[in-house]
């Protein structure tokens, strides 16, 4: 507890280059950029995937490679085949890890909606882009935005080890501490994270009353 | 550094066994060791936790709720939270990945109680089964596939996130990792890249096979289809 | 419900064939052939129903209709073109089409549900959801349920709404698959009731397909039995099917009791009506109260001459304690009674062999739809 006070009592570290606001905005520009992209590549994808039926060998093997691989393994060897210096290079890692869980919820969520809809909906005259979008979509939709979610956590969590290989963000705090064995920053650091984690969470929450119909939402 | 080989193979048969405490044999025993026990621990905590939930839905909401809220977080902020409770202890990678498995686990269970069919659990009461023994003999088997599912997706997963704690002095293979980014060193990255991928694989394919051992119907069945 | 077919327009109202498969034939990758060179004439205004046992090709002659699948040789006529002419989209905007599960879209309302193909149609959105809104009230749904959502409502409802999504743009043609399979038999009888109503109104060309014999005679004007494997067994009107089936296999599958099943055919008007007899007690609205027997009343059974068949009249006649079926008017009031003699002597004169109603009694049905020597009716 004297940890946190330590931490967030200390008016350093509220200011400057190296204070909490800067390392939140870091944070935050780090991880919209790579969740950006990542749904960028991973949303169209899985609806094509998902709508076509094909690469779904793709699709199932990208989800667990994406499990498999150490991510703190990814980032050293990454940012050392790159040069360590710039920014760049370290998004790559956090895109490749973001892609999979929307590429796959996306994938799984636009094959299992209901073949009589989509029957019915090929039936009644629609083309194939209207049925993706306005009939399977719509229903996907909660798998969609669970796959954005779990992306958008994987990256703010990726986005906290990064700060090993030199980014900036509520990582430092973290990485700092416990190599200058300052546990009052690594606990402050941790809170901080997790209060960000959190808020993303709750962030999609919100996102998916407003977005998702209530026909969809109490199909189950 | 230039001519800087990816791999250098003589650098692994050197380092695999030399008795250090940073022998990758060493190292990969420590893994296995920060990497299993939490997946156990969960399957452990999990299973009668899981049931209470399946029992009493009540109770599912909120264990839902701080199930996913133990996802969201990030397993750098929990093993740091740690460090300061067990220290550098391979406690301080254990307890929080068994929460990770028990996040991935506890909904296993409860979807795999779901998954068994209502007229099979009617026809289990209506021949005269008890509770228990329908649990024991019915409902779980029945229900072993979804949770063996989990328990692959626990596994791998946390055999991945062990390197993680090499951040805070635990890591298992992932030291090989700090070791390479310190010496601009190559070899020992891929190394521990390889061999996390590898045990993660083959963890993997025995609970496959696993699965086909304990449920010969559900394969049967699906091979009828 | 009664039996008899009231709503059976004359045959001649100008109706012509509609829909024409001409020797279309549907074989898949794997060699299996799901349509075997299937060549009939569907009737504009009428409803044609596809029966047959599962593997019969029947839904797959149906999609070919609106180009869900395509043949792989043959051509289906839709009023003179080649439906393979025609962009599928455009072609499925002009059919409605009714699927066993309603397949309603479970994001949207009711009544957008309903309003689907006129929003594709580009009509704008006050006009599509006033014709949505008249069309939930044609299928007998209630207009409260227009604003619900799709898991909000039974299944007969879904399929209703099912129903009026096909008919929401107004198409000629509606094609129906195994529309009502999946709701139990009060409400799959409500509904068969409801589409037999709703036709009366609109004569729609109305493709059914079914697996089920008893609705494929209730329901069509026109029924094709296919055979597994793709092939026309049989089609005929359900009178001619059930006296003259072709073969061993249409008998079969058209299942025991087709002579008495054949009664709901014939109309019980010309049954000799005798006056009730004493011991019928009449209330002051002249309705029948019971049969009195050693001094109490007795449940009896009515029918309608009007509007019941032979096989109503007969189980009224079996309903009641001494054989005597009594006959009411549409108002409920007495007219008479039927006594087996009378009812005997209306079923003299059709034992044997029966016409489709709607042909003239000495109008036989086509002598290569006719039973083949020896192979006469049971009956």
């Amino acid at each position: 507890m004297s940890w946190l006070i330590d931490f967030f009592g200390n008016a350093a570290n509220w200011s400057g280059p190296y204070g909490i606001p800067v390392r939140l905005l870091e944070h935050l520009e780090f991880s919209g950029v790579a969740f950006l992209i990542a749904a960028l590549i991973a949303v169209p994808l899985g609806m094509l995937t998902g709508h076509t039926g094909r690469g779904a060998l793709i699709v199932v093997v990208s989800a667990n490679a994406a499990r498999a691989l150490p991510t703190l393994g990814l980032l050293v060897l990454v940012v050392l085949l790159a040069g360590v210096g710039t920014a760049a290079p370290v998004l790559i890692p956090l895109i490749v890890l973001a892609v999979p869980p929307i590429l796959v919820n996306t994938h799984e969520g636009i094959r299992g909606v209901d073949p009589d809809l989509r029957d019915a909906a090929y039936g009644m005259g629609l083309r194939g882009r209207q049925v993706l979008f306005r009939a399977l979509v719509p229903v996907a939709l909660p798998l969609i935005l669970l796959g954005l979610r779990l992306a958008a956590i994987q990256v703010v969590s990726t986005a906290t080890i990064a700060a090993f290989v030199g980014l900036g963000g509520l990582g430092r705090f973290i990485i700092d501490g416990i190599a200058t064995k300052t546990y009052a920053d690594v606990i402050g650091g941790a809170v901080l994270v997790a209060a960000l984690a959190l808020a993303v969470q709750l962030g999609f929450t919100l996102l998916q009353r407003v977005t998702v119909s209530p026909g969809v939402r109490n199909l189950r | 550094m230039k001519s800087e080989p990816l791999i250098r193979w003589d650098w692994i048969t050197r380092n695999w066994d030399n008795g250090s405490p940073s022998a990758i044999s060493t190292l990969l025993e420590s893994h296995l060791l920060m990497a299993f026990v939490p997946v156990l621990l969960g399957l452990l905590v999990a299973l009668p936790l899981g049931l209470a939930c399946a029992r009493w839905p009540r109770l599912y909401q909120p264990t839902a709720g701080l199930v996913n809220v133990m996802y969201a977080l990030p397993s750098l902020v929990l093993f740091s939270i740690f460090l300061s409770v067990t220290g550098l202890t391979p406690a301080t990678v254990i307890i929080p990945l068994t929460f990770f498995t028990l996040a991935v686990l506890i909904p296993a269970v409860v979807d795999g109680l779901a998954s068994v069919p209502d007229h099979v659990r009617q026809s289990a009461v209506a021949m005269g089964f008890r509770p228990l023994r329908r649990l024991l003999q019915v409902e779980l088997p029945v229900a072993v596939p979804v949770v063996l599912a989990g328990t692959r997706v626990a596994t791998v997963s946390s055999i991945s996130l062990v390197s993680v704690g090499a951040l805070i002095g635990q890591g298992g293979l992932g030291e090989l990792f700090m070791d390479g980014w310190q010496r601009q060193f190559y070899t020992p990255i891929i190394v521990g890249i390889a061999l996390i991928v590898l045990l993660a694989v083959l963890a993997d394919g025995l609970l496959v096979l696993a699965q086909r051992l304990l449920t010969p119907w559900s394969r049967a069945w699906r091979d009828a289809r | 419900m009664t039996t008899t077919r009231r709503r059976r327009r004359d045959q001649n109202d100008g109706t012509k064939s509609l829909i024409i498969f001409d020797g279309v034939t549907k074989r898949y990758q794997d060699g299996t052939v799901a349509v075997d060179d299937l060549s009939m004439e569907v009737p504009g205004g009428a409803i044609t129903v596809l029966v047959g046992p599962s593997g019969c090709g029947k839904t797959t002659s149906l999609r070919m209709i609106n180009r869900m699948v395509d043949a792989t040789s043959g051509r289906i006529l839709l009023g003179g073109r080649d439906v393979r002419e025609i962009d599928p989209a455009t072609l499925r905007r002009g059919i409605g089409y009714v699927i066993q599960h309603a397949g309603l879209f479970p994001h949207r309302r009711i009544v957008d549900n309903v309003a689907t193909v006129p929003y594709l149609l580009g009509w704008n959105r006050k006009k599509a959801r006033a014709r949505a809104m008249e069309l939930i009230e044609l299928v007998g749904l209630d207009p409260k349920l227009a604003t619900r959502y799709p898991f909000q409502l039974s299944g007969g409802q879904q399929q209703r709404v099912g129903v009026a999504r096909a008919l929401a743009a107004d198409p000629p043609v509606l094609l129906m698959d195994e529309p009502f399979s999946a709701v139990d038999p009060v409400v799959r009888t409500g509904l068969q009731d409801e589409l037999l109503r709703l036709q009366s109104e609109l004569r729609k060309t109305i493709v059914f397909v079914t697996h089920d014999i008893d609705e494929a005679i209730k329901l069509g004007d026109t029924v094709a039995v296919l055979h597994t494997g793709g092939r026309l067994a049989q089609m005929a009107g359900p009178a001619t099917l059930l006296s003259e089936p072709v073969d061993g296999f249409v008998r079969e599958f058209l299942g025991r009791d087709r002579g008495i099943r054949r009664l709901s055919f014939i109309s019980a008007k010309d049954v000799r009506l005798d006056p009730a007899p004493a011991d019928l007690a009449v209330g002051g609205d002249d309705r029948p109260i019971g049969l009195r027997v050693d001094g109490r009343l007795v449940p009896y059974g009515t029918f309608d001459p009007e509007s019941d068949s032979m096989r109503a009249a007969l189980d009224a006649a079996l309903l009641s304690p001494d054989g005597t079926a009594v006959a009411v008017d549409g108002d409920g009031r007495v007219l008479g009674v039927a006594t087996r003699e009378a009812l005997d002597a209306v079923l003299r004169k059709y034992a044997g062999g029966l016409p489709d109603q709607r042909a003239p009694a000495d109008q036989r049905a086509p002598a290569d739809q006719r039973a083949p020597a020896g192979e006469g009716s049971p009956a």
